[in-house]
């Protein structure tokens, strides 16, 4: 997030766009709401009716997959109504003529006619958001998990830029990162791609500070992407994976032809707080320690680094992750020798600039939040002040592209995926009274579908993709809208992750876990 | 010493030949709670508290009453035994004031504790509660009887000291009570207010007056102290709060430990510095405030807390 | 800014222009009795325990709502000002079932607190007692409004810190509630189990359920967290007792959501404790997982990479990080493939 969660409550305007957050992000939901009560205006574009749309001024119920053209004409509505910002744009941007002439291409109408919204709503939209003093954009995974993910972000970045709504208290562009430390894992440099703090690892200067640091030769070739990484195992190019903490066979897409590239392997380990379904598959599994059992860091949403503080041993005969990395990398000649986790945030603070002044003991109960990067530095409440990391500001001209899959005869009804507030992802599940309290998937599904198709409130049906299927009780409900069906992806019984399409964005490999295909067939 | 092995609760643990099952249980960390017992006395098996399950056993005998033998098999926490305790606990609070919001002992109190672990409310056998009347007219120990649950153990460790024996049970049934020779108040006994039955006291039918109101047993650090007025070595517990000492208070007191009045009050003066009010004597039936100096004076301490100041 | 000078309890003290005069006995350390005030929640005025006595008006003001004023003379604690408070507290009690020795809420209720100091025992005023069912028809807030001091702040928690409006006052006078509006159970209204409503309550009208009978307060060590569970990274106290998690409580001092939390946060720790948790290494050995020692374990992992990375090379190898693990062990785990392995191989789930 550019801004901080707690400068919510005081904007003038939400833009909110595939982000359920009153479920996904329940306390920046509960931040908006305080927002709403001191006369915030919101709007919600989303195609299912979520509890934020109900409260919203304006909702745009968009077809699935066109949040493109309708960001587009948003911004064709606020140049033909002079409410951009046009200072800002000479001072602090460029690229915009040519932006310009894509989004001339998208005139209220043609607009209105793609994504299903009428005008004279898109009309209040652009008028709410381009005309406040302040304004914030939210976007989650309804925005990034398309082929199209990376350009949707760009094209929100142009709709902030066009109207100055960044680099100011209270204004920029938000996307919520959905479990608690991607984040950090980002941060940290779980990725193919860089090293911590985002240091490229294809930058000759970057790879000599690290190898002097770990006194070895690293590899200048960027990695393997998780997807890339389940096609090289079953083409055999992959070997042994070491899987931590995560349970890809039900969380990614496309179950199946995950589980095809993990069964191909020659070696898996799995290391995890629960007999997962990947566990299930693996020849060795490790049991982890839960938050509760250990001591270190996540960064949030906003960038700010917090203490996880232990609280209990570790249950049973489990150990830290972070002891079991230390234990093989020694035995395999390397020693990791650290005395606790706060050395190795002295290790981190180090080699990554914008953890730099980072310490435990400074973290202390507040936090910090990154850039930090001196011992005396007080850390960013939010980005670009006065300034872009990359200096000016980049307009990019972004057309709008369909879904890798949409529904067609044979699958006629859109699948729409997404989180409830009682669970997170699938982990969750193993919380007994939260077990109890949302116990089971209920899929969504329009009356008018629903009378369609002959189906009763709680029956059980048949969900079928060109990938797998699956079995769900269903909620009748107008939340979703004709052709929909919305489902979540907490429950083990019904994996939904059988059904959604392994198709993925050219730039940051997110699957498209938003649309997709579906048939409901009736059972009985 | 012979060692014995016995199963608790599935568990295998060796106790030594001789000890209760009780000890063997405390030994092993196994909770088990009791009333009545306590390490310095004679184990009574009154209040039934302590109750477990053995195999080959009728009823569900006291642990602390009965010895291990070789290859026991004992059950702490079955549901049987629960129940059993629930009951028993359902009775006593029953008959018992529901004063705890404002108990001075609620913190430190055993009835109070196993109420919470059993969740038991009283509600179970509503009945007669007693309605007697409060021992408030000595400086020393505030006795309130309706709160007693009659498990004997201040008799018990007031007899440890030979010339002690100042109170026993009296009257049956509803009308059974810890009471005085001839049923008066403390002040017209032979009470020396050695405080040994106060700090014995489970619940908090006695209390020591001086901390009545002063704060709650959580709120409280406690210290302990030995007395130095005379040769026996008594321990004493210093109570402070937000690092402000309140008060003395006596440790309850294995049999060579005689505890005194002198020593705690003594050691009050020694550790208290906020404290103002003079102490009482009991002079012909009536309590009355002295001087330090004459308070102290009463015996051969004179000397000793001269030597301390020094 | 501008600084007021006035006398509380004879000394003098500053305070900003505009606050009340309870904050300036807090800022001072001078102890107040409050029942409905919360720093996080608009001002009370309802409990009157707040009282005091400013030189030149009528009657006792509650500190809570009134505001300083250059020179104003203040008494927190003369006797009419206890009387007050004791009354008050008097007839609190005398409609207060008698359960503080097995209430959860007991050495953290502010009404037992203040009934102890105030040495109220609830014999002045007799009376009839409300004898209402309670609600424990969900897995995580217990509710008796028996125990219900109808001071509000369960109400303002509710719509200000969460955003809902699911509580409410409903009849008056002695049958005065305050609970989900018309009266229903908390599972039978839109409640969404934030337990922002658990948070504020002074007294035990409002408990954790799953925490009931785990401990007392004064037995607990409260041990301050960040959640597992999204990435909003809320913080709270674990509160550990016995070297057992027994539930999660709020912290105000939370930097990201001071007393807010949500269902998940609140009260989804008892995963910790799920039988579903791995305890022990597992190798597979015929095909299937069986218990083995963490020696064998790990060895076997560093010699079957050691042989693929020499048969295969270390591009290999790969690892999946975790956006459920924490910085450090994220950390560990890229150097780990990086400097050990010599592969860029690694990535983590999800991309969001
Ligand atoms: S006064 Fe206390 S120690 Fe004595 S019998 Fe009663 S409860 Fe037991
Ligand atoms: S003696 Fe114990 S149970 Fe009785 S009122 Fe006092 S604290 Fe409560
Ligand atoms: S709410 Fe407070 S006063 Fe009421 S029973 Fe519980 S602890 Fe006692
Ligand atoms: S749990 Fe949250 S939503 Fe439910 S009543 Fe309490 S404050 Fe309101
Ligand atoms: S339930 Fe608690 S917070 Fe709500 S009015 Fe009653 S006492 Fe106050
Ligand atoms: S308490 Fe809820 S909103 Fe806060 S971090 Fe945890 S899951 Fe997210
Ligand atoms: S403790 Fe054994 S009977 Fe009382
Ligand atoms: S705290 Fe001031 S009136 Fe309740």
């Amino acid at each position: 997030m550019t801004n901080s969660i707690n400068e919510i409550p005081n904007t003038k305007a939400m833009f909110v766009i595939g982000s359920n957050a009153t479920e996904a992000h329940p306390v920046i939901g509960t931040k908006m709401k305080q927002a709403l009560a001191k006369g915030s205006k919101l709007i919600v574009v989303d195609p299912r009716c979520t509890n934020l749309a109900e409260h919203s001024d304006v909702w745009l119920r968009l077809r699935s997959g066109t949040d493109i053209a309708l960001i587009n004409g948003i911004m064709n509505i606020i140049l033909a109504n002079g409410w951009e910002d046009r200072a800002f744009i000479e001072a602090r941007t460029e690229g915009f003529e040519e932006t310009r002439k894509t989004i001339e291409k998208y005139p209220p109408e043609l607009v209105s006619q793609i994504t299903g919204v009428p005008v004279e709503q898109l009309i209040e939209a652009a008028k709410l958001y381009a005309t406040a003093e302040c304004a914030e954009i939210f976007y989650t995974l309804g925005i990034t998990e398309h082929v199209c993910g990376t350009d949707n972000v760009k094209s929100l970045a142009n709709l902030a830029m066009l109207t100055g709504n960044l680099g100011k208290e209270s204004s920029g562009v938000n996307p919520m990162r959905g479990q608690n430390n991607v984040q950090g894992a980002c941060d940290m440099g779980a990725l193919p791609n860089v090293y911590p703090g985002y240091q490229q690892v294809a930058n000759p200067e970057v790879q000599a500070k690290f190898e002097a640091a770990w006194g070895v030769p690293l590899s200048p070739k960027n990695g393997f992407t998780i997807p890339d990484m389940f096609a090289a195992a079953t083409s055999k190019n992959l070997r042994a994976l070491y899987c931590m903490g995560e349970d890809p066979v039900i969380t990614d897409a496309d179950a199946n032809h995950v589980r095809k590239g993990l069964q191909s392997l020659d070696f898996l380990v799995v290391q995890e707080i629960f007999l997962s379904e990947t566990a299930k598959l693996a020849d060795v599994v490790l049991p982890g320690a839960s938050y509760a059992e250990k001591t270190g860091t996540f960064s949030n949403t906003e960038r700010r680094v917090q203490m996880v503080n232990q609280a209990i041993k570790p249950i049973g005969n489990a150990r830290t992750d972070g002891e079991i990395i230390c234990d093989i990398a020694t035995r395999m000649g390397y020693p990791f020798e650290y005395q606790s986790s706060a050395e190795v945030m002295q290790e981190i603070a180090r080699l990554t600039p914008i953890f730099g002044g980072i310490t435990h003991a400074r973290l202390g109960t507040q936090g910090l939040q990154w850039p930090v990067p001196t011992i005396e530095h007080p850390g960013t409440k939010f980005l670009h002040e006065g300034k872009f990391s990359r200096g000016l500001g980049q307009f990019v001209a972004i057309d709008n592209q369909l879904p890798a899959e949409l529904p067609d005869k044979e699958y006629p009804f859109l699948l729409n995926t997404g989180r409830k507030l009682s669970h997170y992802n699938v982990f969750t599940q193993h919380s007994p009274s939260l077990e109890i309290h949302s116990p089971e998937e209920l899929a969504e599904v329009n009356p008018v579908d629903a009378k369609r198709l002959g189906l009763e409130v709680n029956e059980v049906v048949k969900v079928t993709s060109r990938r797998g299927e699956v079995k769900t009780k269903i909620k009748i409900t107008e939340r979703v809208p004709v052709g929909m069906i919305f489902m979540t992806f907490h429950y083990f019984d019904s994996p939904t992750n059988e059904l959604t399409n392994g198709a993925y964005d050219k730039t940051t490999k997110t699957y498209e876990y938003k649309v997709c295909g579906v048939q409901i067939t009736k059972i009985a | 010493m012979e060692w014995l092995t016995l199963t608790i609760d599935g568990r295998e643990v060796s106790a030594l030949k001789g000890s209760t099952v009780l000890e063997a249980c405390r030994v092993n960390n196994i909770p088990i709670p009791t009333l009545c017992y306590d390490k310095a006395l004679t184990p009574a098996g009154a209040c039934r508290l302590c109750i477990v399950q053995i195999e080959g056993m009728r009823n569900l005998p006291p642990s602390c009453v009965t010895q291990v033998t070789q290859g026991m098999k004992v059950e702490t926490q079955n549901e049987k035994v629960r129940n059993a305790r629930k009951t028993i606990l359902e009775l006593l609070v029953a008959n018992h004031p529901l004063d705890c919001m404002t108990c001075q002992k609620l913190g430190d109190c055993s009835l109070a504790e196993y109420a919470y672990e059993y969740g038991v409310k009283g509600q179970e056998y509503k009945g007669e509660k007693r309605q007697l009347p409060i021992d408030d007219d000595n400086p020393y120990i505030l006795r309130d009887l309706n709160k007693c649950i009659l498990c004997g153990k201040c008799i018990a460790t007031c007899e440890a000291v030979t010339e002690r024996n100042v109170i026993g049970f009296a009257y049956r049934g509803f009308q059974a009570k810890v009471s005085t020779f001839m049923d008066t108040d403390l002040k017209d006994s032979s009470c020396v207010y050695c405080n040994r039955c106060v700090a014995i006291c489970p619940v908090g039918a006695l209390m020591d007056k001086n901390m009545i109101g002063k704060g709650r047993a959580w709120e409280l650090k406690k210290e302990e102290v030995t007395c130095t007025f005379c040769d026996s070595g008594c321990e004493f517990v210093i109570n402070s709060k937000n690092g402000k000492v309140l008060g003395v208070t006596a440790k309850s007191a294995s049999n060579g430990r005689p505890l005194c009045l002198k020593g705690r009050i003594g050691s009050d003066f020694r550790y208290n510095s906020e404290r103002t009010d003079k102490p009482f004597i009991n002079r012909d039936g009536e309590f009355v405030q002295v001087t330090w100096s004459e308070f102290l004076g009463l015996g051969n301490i004179v000397e000793k807390i001269n030597s301390l100041t020094k | 800014m501008e600084w007021l000078t006035l006398t509380i309890d004879g000394r003098e003290v500053s305070v900003l222009k505009g606050s009340t005069v309870l904050e300036a006995c807090r800022r001072n350390d001078i102890p107040i009795p409050t029942l409905c005030h919360d720093p996080e929640l608009t001002a009370g005025g309802a409990c009157r325990l707040c009282v005091v006595q400013i030189e030149g008006m009528r009657n006792l003001p509650p500190s809570c709502v009134t505001q300083v004023t250059q020179g104003m003379k203040v008494e927190t604690q003369n006797p009419k000002v206890r009387n007050a408070r004791k009354t008050i507290l008097e007839l609190l009690v005398a409609n207060h079932p008698l359960d503080c020795m097995t209430c959860q809420k007991m050495g953290n209720c502010s009404l037992a607190e203040f009934a102890y100091e105030y040495g109220v025992t609830g014999e002045i005023y007799q009376g009839e007692r409300r004898n209402l069912p309670i609600d424990e028809s969900n897995p995580f807030i217990l509710r008796d409004p028996n125990k219900c001091i109808l001071c509000g702040k369960c109400i303002k928690a509710c719509s200000e810190i969460q955003g809902k409006s699911i509580l409410d006052f409903s009849y008056r006078g002695f049958d005065a509630q305050v609970g989900p509006a018309f009266n229903v159970p908390y599972n039978e209204s839109d409640c969404d189990f934030c337990g922002s409503c658990v948070s504020v309550c002074p007294v035990g009208a409002l408990v954790e359920k799953q925490m009931v009978g785990k401990g007392h307060p004064w037995e607990i060590t409260k041990v301050q967290t960040t959640c597992p569970f999204c990435g909003v990274g809320c913080n709270f106290d674990l509160n550990v007792k016995d070297g057992k998690v027994i539930g999660v409580t709020s912290n105000p001092e939370a930097p990201v959501n001071g007393k807010a939390l949500c269902v998940k946060g609140r009260f989804g720790m008892d995963m910790i404790y799920s039988p579903h948790r791995l305890t022990t290494p597992l190798i597979r050995k015929d095909g299937v997982l069986v218990p083995a020692e963490w020696d064998e374990a790990l060895d076997l992992i560093a010699s079957k990479f050691g042989e693929i990375k020499k048969n295969y090379g270390p591009d290999s190898i790969a690892a999946l990080s975790s956006a459920h693990c924490t910085n450090e062990e994220n950390y560990l785990m890229q150097k780990f493939m990086r400097a050990v392995i010599g592969t860029n191989n690694v990535d983590h789930c999800a991309r969001t």
